[in-house]
C-alpha cells in the first residue's frame, strides 16, 4: 500500500469504528436502558409490564411483611400521591426501614413490582441518586406552591 | 500551623507552573536557554505538592479536628491506617492527591527524559504545567483541603464504614496514579504536535510511561473489583456502576495505546493515530475524574443547583480536551505518515486491535454519559446496567480476545509464516472445550460457553509466540507480552464459569440446620455477638463441608455508631476449585437466620488473570527500561527480534 492510500484506509477505518460504537450503542440502549418511575407513574400507566424498571419511593409505614420462607418481603412504596406494591426475595440493605427511602430495581408484573435489588440510604449522608432528586424536587414544588 | 504550611506549598506550587508555562512560552519566542531552569521548577514543583500531601496526610493522623476536612471525614476512635487513610477518601483529599501524582510525574519526566528532542521535552513539560494549574486551580478556588473549622469540633464525623477496609487503602492511590501518569502520555503528544517531532524516538520515550500507567490502572481495577466483590457483599465482581466505568473507559484506551506505540516505536508507522489515543487516554482520566468527582452522578440536578466543583471541572476538561483536539486537527493532517504495510501483517492485526478496544471505549462512553444527557434534557431518568454493556460490548471483547491469540504472530510489515498452521493446536483445543461444554453443561448461556471456548482457544494460542523461537532468548518484554495474554485467557475462564456455573441459595436457618449449595453442605452453628474497634458485631458460626474435612466460615454484621451503620462482612472461603461466599442476614421472629451462599466455581481466576495481566506488564516495563539504559545491545537487538 501507499502511504498515501494507507492514510485514507486508515481514517477511513477509525470513521467506521466510531459510526459502529454509535450504532451499536444506539441499538443496545433502545431497549435496555432501565427508567426511573414513581408509584404514581406506574398507576397512570407509563411502565410497560415485564420491562426492567426502577421503582423509588419511601417505605410505607406498617408495610413490611415477612413471607414464611423467612427470605421474602413484601412492602408498600409510596410518593405521596399513590402507593405501589413491591415483592423482594433477598437480604435487604443495612438501611432499609419502614419510613425511609428505598429505590427498588426489577420489572412490574401483574401489578405487583418484583424487584431483584434494593437500594437503600446508605448512611446518613448518602441518597440513591433517584432519592435526592425526588427530595429535591419536593422542595423545589413547595416552593412554587408557596 | 501544620495546615497553613500544606496551603501555602500549594500556592508555591501553582506559582511555580505559571513560571513553567512563562519558560515554556518563551522558548517558543525567543533563543533563551530554559530547559534547565524548567527541570529545576519541575522538581521543585513536585517537591511542594508532596509538601503539601504529607501536610494533610499529618493532621489527619493527628486527627485535627480545627481543619474542616478532618472533622467531616474522620473520627478519632478510627484505627490509626484508616485515619491516614482518610485523608484520600474524601473529595478535596483525593483531589489534592490527584494533583501531587500530577506534578511528581511532571518532574520526573524533567528529571529522566533524555530520549525526546529538547524542544518536544520543553512543550511537553509546558503542557503538564497548564494541566497542573487548572487543577491546582480548582483545588485554590473551588476544593481547599485545608480550610480551617472555626471553633475547631470536639470530634469527627466519621468516614463510611464501607470505605475502612484494607482496600480502600491502596484501591484509589494505584488507580490515580495510573490516571495521572497518563497525563505525561498526553503532554509529550501536545508536546510532539507542536514541535512535529511525531517519531520512534518519541514513542519510546512515551511507552515506559503508558506501560506503566497501564500496570497500574490494571492493579487498581482488578483490586476494585476485588474489594467490592467481597465488601458489597452481593457476590458480583464488576457491576457496570459508573464509577467502574470511569476506571475501565482510561484503561480501554490506554490498552490501545499501548499496542498502536509498539507500531510507532518499531515501524515508524500510526504516528497521528498513536497521538489521538495518547490524547484520548489522558482525557478519559480526566472524565472519569469529573464523573466521580463532580458529584453529577449522585444527581444531574444537585449537579445544576450547586454547580461551582461540577462546572470547573467540567471547563477543565473541556478547555483541556478541546485544545488538544484542536491541535490534533491542525497538526495530525501534516504528520507524515510512516513506513508501509501489507493488508496481512502486524500492523493490521494491531489496527484492528485498535478499533475494536476505540468500539468498546466507546460502547462504554456512551452507555455511562446517556443517562446524564437524557436527565439534563428531559429531565427523564434512567440507569443503564449489565444488562446493555454484557451484550452489546461482550460479543465485541469476545472477538477480540480470539484476535488476541492470532495477532502476535503475525509479522511486521508483511506475513510470511503460515500462520494458521501454528494455530493448529489451539483451534483443536478450543473444539475440545466447546464439545466438553456442550456434553456435561448444555443447559448454559451462549456467552459463557463462548467464553470457555475462547479462553482455550487463547490460552494455547497466546503461548504461541515463546514456543516458536527459544524462549530463554526472547526478550523480557516478549514473555511480558505472553504472560498479559494468557492473563486474558485465565481472567475469561473465570468470568465464564463464574456465569455458568455459580449456585446460590438464599434461606432461613435455625442454629443447628444445615443449607446446601452447590457440592457444599453449610451448617449454622451459632450467632453470636462480638466486637471490634470501632464498631459491635454479630458473628454466625458456619461450618462448610463436601465430603471430605470441613472448614469454618464466620460472616459478620457490623454496626458503626459514628456514623450509625450496619455493613455485612462476607465470609468467603478459597479452595483449588473455586470460593464459598457466605451472608449473614437478618433474624427471624422464630429464631433464624437469613444467610446467602454462593459456591462460585473458578471465580478466583478472574482477579489471578488481572494479576497475571499486570505481572506481564511488569516485566515489559522492565524489559524495556533495561533497554533504555543499555542503548547500544538494544540497537543491535532490534533488527533481529520479531516479537515486541
Amino acid at each position: 500500500m501507499k502511504p498515501k492510500n494507507q492514510r485514507l484506509v486508515l481514517v477511513s477505518a477509525a470513521l467506521v469504528a466510531v459510526l459502529a460504537a454509535v450504532l451499536l450503542a444506539m441499538w443496545g440502549l433502545r431497549d435496555r436502558a432501565s427508567y426511573f418511575y414513581t408509584p404514581a407513574d406506574i398507576l397512570a400507566g407509563k411502565a410497560a409490564d415485564g420491562q426492567p424498571a426502577r421503582l423509588g419511593g419511601m417505605v410505607e409505614k406498617g408495610s413490611i411483611q415477612h413471607e414464611p420462607d423467612g427470605v421474602t418481603i413484601r412492602f408498600v412504596v409510596t410518593d405521596g400521591k399513590a402507593a405501589m406494591p413491591v415483592v423482594f426475595r433477598g437480604i435487604p440493605p443495612d438501611l432499609f426501614r419502614e419510613g425511609s427511602g428505598a429505590v427498588a430495581e426489577g420489572r412490574l408484573q401483574n401489578g405487583v413490582f418484583v424487584a431483584e435489588t434494593i437500594l437503600a440510604k446508605h448512611d446518613e449522608r448518602y441518597m440513591p441518586p433517584e432519592l435526592g432528586n425526588l427530595a429535591a424536587e419536593h422542595k423545589a414544588g413547595k416552593t412554587l406552591a408557596r | 500551623m501544620i495546615a497553613e504550611a500544606g496551603l501555602a506549598a500549594l500556592w508555591l506550587a501553582a506559582g511555580l507552573a505559571a513560571y513553567q508555562l512563562v519558560l515554556m512560552l518563551l522558548a517558543l519566542r525567543t533563543d533563551v536557554e530554559v530547559v534547565r531552569p524548567m527541570r529545576a521548577v519541575a522538581v521543585v514543583q513536585g517537591a511542594l505538592t508532596m509538601i503539601a500531601f504529607a501536610m494533610l496526610l499529618l493532621v489527619f493522623a493527628r486527627s485535627d479536628m480545627s481543619v474542616a476536612l478532618v472533622f467531616e471525614n474522620s473520627h478519632s476512635a478510627k484505627p490509626f491506617i484508616y485515619k491516614v487513610a482518610g485523608a484520600w477518601g474524601n473529595h478535596e483529599g483525593s483531589m489534592l492527591m490527584w494533583v501531587t501524582i500530577l506534578a511528581v510525574a511532571g518532574a520526573l519526566l524533567a528529571l529522566f527524559s533524555r530520549r525526546t528532542g529538547e524542544r518536544t521535552l520543553i512543550a511537553a513539560l509546558g503542557s503538564q504545567a497548564l494541566l497542573a494549574l487548572g487543577f491546582y486551580a480548582f483545588l485554590l478556588i473551588a476544593s481547599n483541603p485545608f480550610a480551617r473549622l472555626s471553633p475547631a469540633a470536639p470530634d469527627g464525623q466519621g468516614l463510611n464504614p464501607l470505605l475502612q477496609d484494607p482496600g480502600l487503602a491502596f484501591h484509589p492511590p494505584t488507580l490515580y496514579l495510573g490516571y495521572v501518569g497518563l497525563s505525561v502520555a498526553f503532554s509529550l503528544a501536545v508536546g510532539a504536535l507542536l514541535t512535529g517531532e511525531v517519531d520512534s524516538r518519541l514513542a519510546r520515550a512515551m511507552r515506559p510511561w503508558v506501560l506503566g500507567a497501564w500496570i497500574l490502572l490494571t492493579l487498581g481495577i482488578t483490586a476494585g473489583s476485588y474489594w467490592a466483590y467481597y465488601e458489597l457483599g452481593w457476590g458480583g465482581y464488576w457491576f457496570w456502576d459508573p464509577v467502574e466505568n470511569a476506571s475501565l473507559m482510561p484503561w480501554l484506551a490506554a490498552t490501545a495505546l499501548l499496542h498502536s506505540i509498539n507500531v510507532l516505536a518499531s515501524r515508524g508507522a500510526l504516528k497521528a493515530w498513536t497521538m489521538m489515543l495518547a490524547v484520548i487516554a489522558f482525557s478519559m482520566s480526566m472524565v472519569g475524574t469529573f464523573l466521580v468527582r463532580s458529584g453529577i452522578l449522585t444527581s444531574v440536578h444537585a449537579f445544576a443547583i450547586d454547580p461551582e466543583r461540577g462546572t470547573f471541572l467540567l471547563a477543565l476538561l473541556a478547555i483541556y480536551v478541546g485544545a488538544a483536539f484542536t491541535l490534533f486537527a491542525l497538526r495530525g493532517a501534516t504528520l507524515k505518515e510512516g513506513a508501509p504495510f501489507e493488508l496481512v501483517s502486524r500492523e493490521t492485526g494491531l489496527v484492528i486491535n485498535n478499533l475494536l478496544l476505540s468500539v468498546i471505549l466507546g460502547i462504554v462512553f456512551l452507555g455511562t454519559l446517556y443517562p446524564l444527557f437524557v436527565e439534563a434534557i428531559s429531565g427523564e431518568k434512567l440507569s443503564v446496567g449489565a444488562p446493555y454493556f454484557n451484550s452489546v460490548a461482550g460479543p465485541l471483547a469476545l472477538f477480540l480476545a480470539v484476535l488476541v491469540g492470532i495477532g502476535p504472530l503475525l509479522s511486521w510489515r508483511r506475513e510470511r509464516r503460515r500462520v494458521f498452521g501454528l494455530l493448529k493446536v489451539p483451534a483443536l483445543l478450543a473444539a475440545t472445550a466447546l464439545a466438553i461444554t456442550i456434553i456435561l453443561a448444555p443447559g448454559i448461556g451462549i456467552l459463557p460457553r463462548l467464553g470457555l471456548t475462547i479462553a482455550a482457544f487463547l490460552a494455547a494460542a497466546s503461548v504461541l509466540p515463546l514456543v516458536v523461537r527459544n524462549p530463554l532468548r526472547a526478550p523480557l518484554a516478549t514473555w511480558g507480552m505472553v504472560i498479559a495474554h494468557f492473563g486474558i485467557a485465565v481472567a475469561l475462564i473465570g468470568m465464564a464459569a463464574n456465569a455458568a456455573f455459580s449456585a446460590e441459595t438464599l434461606a432461613i436457618a435455625k442454629p443447628g440446620e444445615t443449607l446446601n449449595v452447590g457440592p457444599w453442605f453449610v451448617q449454622l452453628k451459632d450467632v453470636t455477638p462480638t466486637a471490634g474497634k470501632n464498631y459491635t458485631a454479630l458473628e454466625a458460626e458456619l461450618r462448610a463441608s463436601r465430603g471430605d474435612g470441613m472448614i469454618v466460615l464466620n460472616p459478620q454484621t457490623h454496626y458503626y455508631s459514628d456514623p450509625p451503620t450496619e455493613t455485612n462482612e462476607s465470609a468467603i472461603r478459597t479452595v483449588w476449585n473455586g470460593q464459598l461466599y457466605t451472608v449473614l442476614g437478618r433474624s427471624d421472629p422464630s429464631g433464624g437466620w437469613q444467610l446467602r451462599l454462593w459456591w462460585k466455581p473458578f471465580v478466583t481466576l478472574i482477579w489471578a488473570g488481572g494479576a497475571l495481566i499486570a505481572f506481564g506488564g511488569a516485566l515489559a516495563l522492565l524489559g524495556r527500561l533495561w533497554r533504555i539504559r543499555r542503548p547500544r545491545r538494544a540497537r543491535g537487538e532490534w533488527h533481529r527480534k520479531g516479537y515486541a
